[in-house]
Parts: C-alpha cells; sequence; structure tokens
C-alpha cells in the first residue's frame, strides 16, 4: 500500500502526463488567450457566401428545399412506392400536366374529414353546373390519377360520389371546412347513424386563421347495431371509431388475428414511403412553379391598380 | 377432445397460431354488390306495389335483367317480382361501385313502370342520378323526380 502511495504522487508531479482540467480548457472559450482573440462575425459570414465554401452547396439545396408539409398538401405528387409499378418519364409527364391544370383550376388543400363544395360541368342541367357536397372519406391515386369521394345523406339517402382531382369537367373544388379525423379513411360512416354523414347544401366556408395548423377532429362515431359492410371490430388501426358490444364468440376470434407486430414493422413502412430525397426532388417543381404563378398574379395585380 | 389436443391448442392460440386444423378453407372475392338473379332492391316511388312490398317483409326480387350481362346497373330495365306479381323496373341507385362522377347509394334502388315506360307512382323522393338524363326513354321517370344528384 504505502509503494502505490508514492507511485500516485509520482504521477500528480510528472509534467509527461498533463492532467485534464475541465474548468480551465472551457474558459479559453469565453476569454480567448492573448493571440487568439474572436474571429468577427462578418469573416465568417464572408466565408459562408464564399464560392470556396464546402459546406455552401448544402445551404443553398437547404434554402430552395421545400416545406416539409408539401407531402401531405399535394400528395398525389408522390409516386407508387412499389418500384414495379414506377415509370419516372410518365411521372415527370404527369407532374407537369397536373401543374398546368393547378395554373387554372385552384385545387385546394384538403385531408380526410374536410367538408368540401365540387361544381362539375353538366350538359343536361339548364345552368350546365350541378354542385355537391359532402365529407371526404377517401383520398387515393397518384399523379393524375387521383381521386378523392365525398359522402352526404340526402332525402335519407346515402350518397357517395368519386370525383378525379384533375377532371377538366370539375369547374371549382371549395372547401367548406378543412380539418382532419383521426383516420385516413372513413368508410365507417356507411354503417354509422345518417347525422355523422349529413351536411346541408348551403353550408358556408369556415376560414382558418393564417398560419394555423389543421385542426384534427377528434370525434369517435358510434357505429349502428350489426350487420356492417365490413367487420369493424377486426381494424385495430381505425381510432375514430366507437365499438358497440358485441357477442363473445365473434370477439374470441380477434385474438387469432390480430398483429401487434405491424407497428414496429420498420421495412413496411419502409416500402410504403418515398424517401425524402427523392421527395425533395419533385416537390422542387412544385415551389418553381408556386413562385412563377405569384409572380404572374403579383403581375396582373400591378397591371390592375395602374 | 384430449388432453394433449387441448394443450396443444391452447399453446397455438397464445403463441397466435391457425388453431383451424380441421377446417376447410376457401377464398372469397370482396363484395361487388351486383344486381342479378334474385337480388332485393328497394323500390323508391310513392306507389301502393311498392309500399306493400316494404310493409310485408318480403322485399321486391330481380327476376330477369334486359341486358346480356345479367348485371344490372344504374338505367337498366329489370324484371322484379313482388306482391306475387311481375312488374318492370328501372334501377335508380346501386350499391355497387361505380365509375368516378356516377353516384353510389347506400341501397339498390328502384321504380316500377309499366309495359309503355310510365311509371307507376307520382312522385320518387330519393335523389336520382344526373346520368338517367342521358336516356331519352326515362324521361317520364325524370319527370317524377324532386332531386338529382
Amino acid at each position: 500500500m504505502a509503494s502505490l502511495k508514492t507511485s500516485c504522487r509520482v504521477l500528480q508531479t510528472s509534467r509527461h502526463l498533463p492532467v485534464f482540467n475541465p474548468r480551465a480548457f472551457y474558459r479559453s472559450y469565453d476569454r480567448p488567450q492573448k493571440g487568439h482573440e474572436k474571429v468577427p462575425s462578418w469573416t465568417i459570414e464572408k466565408h459562408r457566401d464564399s464560392p470556396l465554401n464546402a459546406t455552401r452547396v448544402e445551404s443553398e439545396r437547404l434554402r430552395h428545399a421545400a416545406p416539409t408539409e408539401f407531402r401531405y398538401i399535394f400528395p398525389e405528387f408522390l409516386p407508387h412506392p412499389d418500384w414495379k409499378k414506377r415509370d419516372r418519364v410518365a411521372e415527370k409527364l404527369q407532374r407537369r400536366d397536373m401543374l398546368r391544370r393547378r395554373l387554372v383550376l385552384d385545387i385546394p388543400e384538403f385531408y380526410v374529414g374536410s367538408i368540401l363544395g365540387v361544381t362539375v360541368a353538366d350538359q343536361h342541367v339548364p345552368s350546365k353546373q350541378s354542385r355537391f357536397v359532402g365529407i371526404c372519406i377517401h383520398r387515393d391515386g397518384h399523379g393524375l390519377r387521383a381521386n378523392f369521394t365525398l359522402r352526404n345523406h340526402i332525402d335519407g339517402q346515402g350518397v357517395e360520389i368519386k370525383y378525379d382531382l384533375y377532371n377538366p369537367t370539375l369547374q371549382n373544388i371549395e372547401v367548406l371546412k378543412l380539418e382532419k379525423r383521426l383516420d385516413e379513411e372513413l368508410f365507417y360512416l356507411r354503417d354509422a347513424p345518417a347525422t355523422h354523414s349529413t351536411i346541408t347544401f348551403d353550408r358556408k366556408p369556415e376560414t382558418l386563421p393564417l398560419g394555423a395548423t389543421v385542426p384534427v377532429n377528434m370525434k369517435k362515431i358510434p357505429l349502428n347495431p350489426p350487420p356492417w359492410t365490413q367487420r369493424w371490430e377486426k381494424r385495430e388501426d381505425l381510432k375514430g371509431i366507437d365499438l358497440p358490444e358485441l357477442p363473445e364468440k365473434r370477439m374470441r376470434k380477434l385474438s387469432q388475428i390480430v398483429k401487434p407486430w405491424e407497428k414496429y414493422d420498420l421495412m413496411k413502412e419502409y416500402r410504403k414511403n418515398i424517401s425524402e430525397e427523392e421527395q425533395n426532388e419533385i416537390f422542387k417543381e412544385v415551389v418553381q412553379h408556386h413562385t412563377r404563378v405569384e409572380k404572374k398574379r403579383h403581375q396582373e395585380r400591378l397591371k390592375r391598380m395602374t | 377432445m384430449s388432453a394433449a389436443a387441448r394443450y396443444f391448442h391452447s399453446r397455438a392460440v397464445t403463441l397466435g397460431l391457425c388453431t383451424r386444423n380441421n377446417t376447410r378453407h376457401f377464398s372469397t372475392s370482396l363484395p361487388l354488390c351486383e344486381l342479378r338473379h334474385m337480388s332485393r332492391v328497394n323500390v323508391v316511388d310513392n306507389s301502393d306495389l311498392g309500399k306493400n312490398a316494404k310493409t310485408s317483409g318480403k322485399p321486391a326480387r330481380i327476376v330477369h335483367v334486359y341486358n346480356k350481362q345479367g348485371v344490372a346497373g344504374i338505367g337498366d330495365k329489370v324484371l322484379l317480382a313482388l306482391e306475387k306479381q311481375k312488374v318492370k323496373g328501372i334501377i335508380v341507385g346501386c350499391k355497387q361501385k361505380q365509375k368516378p362522377m356516377v353516384p353510389k347509394f347506400d341501397s339498390n334502388n328502384v321504380v316500377l313502370i309499366d309495359e309503355e315506360d310510365t311509371p307507376m307512382g307520382s312522385r320518387i323522393n330519393v335523389p336520382i342520378p344526373s346520368v338517367l338524363r342521358k336516356k331519352e326513354e326515362l324521361a317520364k321517370i325524370l319527370a317524377i323526380s324532386s332531386r338529382f344528384v
């Protein structure tokens, strides 16, 4: 023991093994030593914008990157996640056509659960237009095939109409209430009381304040007593259903069907989505289109003022 | 079930494995909701025959479809059996999945007509698809409709 003590003392006084003093080390950050003054901020900025700066490319890319919300506002611009169903030339051409259509018709941001009013050209009507109002229960399709389904209860009859977003006979798409629901599809409204799908045709549009996030309606829909169009008790992914009491025999089989491991399946999630790099490439075109449209509208506004 | 079989069955249930060893399996398609022979339909005009069919508990059934496919869609003429009679009708609404822009209804609706294609009722209170306006032979039915969708 005595030998250990002497050896420790030797280590402490030795100059070949410096002892790390954290306090002294970090003090130098705040108070630079003589000859090591702080670099002025204008030098740093000059270096940042300098073409010789290696990190400059990344910052430029970030400056022109589309907002992350674009994947939710324009979901039809994203291609099919299955690589076997992809055709990049067709996708590029479709995106071009979609943006050209969006120059003519304002296709608004909406989600499943939003209430929309759609005006369609109809040659058999004296006014040549017919309007349908309903709650969006489903949104599907990629590119020009993008579609959405509206549901309403009219005169005691449930009606659903599927519309193609880029159909040229669509004259106006108006969002009467912008909101989301707990699920990505609301097919269970078919087995719910009619009041949950009834929307009056003369409903006034509700606007949200600028910059507000899209509200989520946390409503849980009670279902009619079975039989149903689908076995809703099997769909554990649907959060917006208030399941009634079901016979024990029906619930007994659920334990054999349920897949609790699916939510942890990372590869499934990977296969379902498009990579962020590819999304940025796609939405760059949308950003360019938007800036062009804004410029054009600004020029038109100036012309109207003069 | 023997004790061993009971044990293995309970283990299978705990592990979430298939426990149906002695049953036959067959594949089924998604419900197509097609209107064919013997399909039950809902009469939507205010005719007496239609009202009696609803209240009697024996709904109108399609007995013949007047087209080559055997599947009735919106605007097709069908022969119905209701109240022990054979009556013709026009399909005015389908539960079947439709093309874009064509409405899909929650029930299969039919309007009763006679041999001269005149509707038997005087009013239809249910919305009628606007695509039927293309067909000139349905003009009398469209005249008694209250609402188009």
